[in-house]
């Protein structure tokens, strides 16, 4: 129980390490490392290759975006096993809404709280 | 000055990156966000009817909760400033770009200016994580169909 908390808080720190070089060395803005972290993440689970990252890191291998594309992805591939071609669409939300639906409805919520002091 | 003295004097003055430094930073502040989630998943886990594989998805929607109330008191960007990527590539840095984005544009109205410009930075996450798990999922699923590779 407690080697998971060790092995997230690794794994986690390597795939941030992974965007600080990205950005860094490779020169992208912010915004272009997010986009390639998610794309690489949805490519891992076409191989399978997220699962089992999750099963030994947790959170770590969860928290960070990359779980996002691999959601995505997941989501697609297990409706498309059960319904076939048309599954690719209907199940891309399905494991991941969670995450989208969490950020719009805290999003708004904080639009109606907190007033901007231009420093956020 | 002309051009190639202007661009050697440019390279010289521009501060280069302190990589290792920065790179450990991004790893203690990404290792220990993720750090916090694996409690936040224990918890989950210890007293709801979720499993270490289904945990994922009320612990993230959790740390967007937490990156709300860090964001709106204005401490998420101090921990941007020292954690670099750290604080960007896990999911708080996305409902950061968010939530920020909407209290800023709150003072244009809550349907142009909250609702328009919520999705301007998280927008191309979006974007490019569902079109990217469409064409994985679709070239799989015709895989699958001809035979090539199981599930």
């Amino acid at each position: 129980m407690l080697s998971i908390f060790i092995t997230s808080f690794i794994v986690g720190g390597l795939i941030c390490v992974i965007g600080q070089l990205m950005m860094d060395v490779g020169k992208l803005t912010p915004a272009h490392t997010l986009c390639t972290l998610v794309v690489a993440g949805s490519i891992l689970d076409g191989f399978g290759l997220y699962e089992p990252l999750i099963d030994f890191a947790g959170t770590g291998a969860t928290i960070p975006i990359t779980s996002f594309g691999n959601a995505l992805t997941h989501g697609a591939l297990a409706e498309a096993e059960k319904h076939g071609i048309i599954g690719v669409l209907t199940g891309m939300f399905e494991v991941t809404s969670s995450g989208i639906s969490a950020a719009i409805i805290f999003g708004f919520v904080a639009s109606l709280v907190f007033k901007s002091k231009g420093t956020i | 000055m002309d051009e190639k003295k202007y661009q050697q004097l440019e390279q010289q003055i521009t501060p280069k990156p302190k990589y290792l430094k920065n790179c450990i930073a991004a790893f203690l502040v990404g290792g220990f966000i993720c750090f916090i989630g694996q409690f936040v998943a224990l918890f989950y886990i210890s007293y709801f009817d979720f499993t270490e594989r289904t945990a994922s998805n009320p612990t993230v929607a959790t740390m967007i909760f937490i990156s709300m109330l860090l964001t709106g008191f204005g401490y998420y960007k101090k921990i941007a400033q020292v954690g670099g990527a750290g604080s960007a590539v896990p999911i708080t840095g996305f409902g950061n770009a968010m939530i920020s984005a909407a209290i800023e544009h709150r003072s244009e109205g809550y349907v142009l200016g909250v609702g328009g410009n919520m999705f301007k930075l998280a927008g191309s996450v979006i974007l490019y994580g569902v079109f990217s798990a469409f064409v994985v999922a679709l070239i799989k699923t015709v895989l699958v169909g001809l035979g090539v590779v199981s599930w």
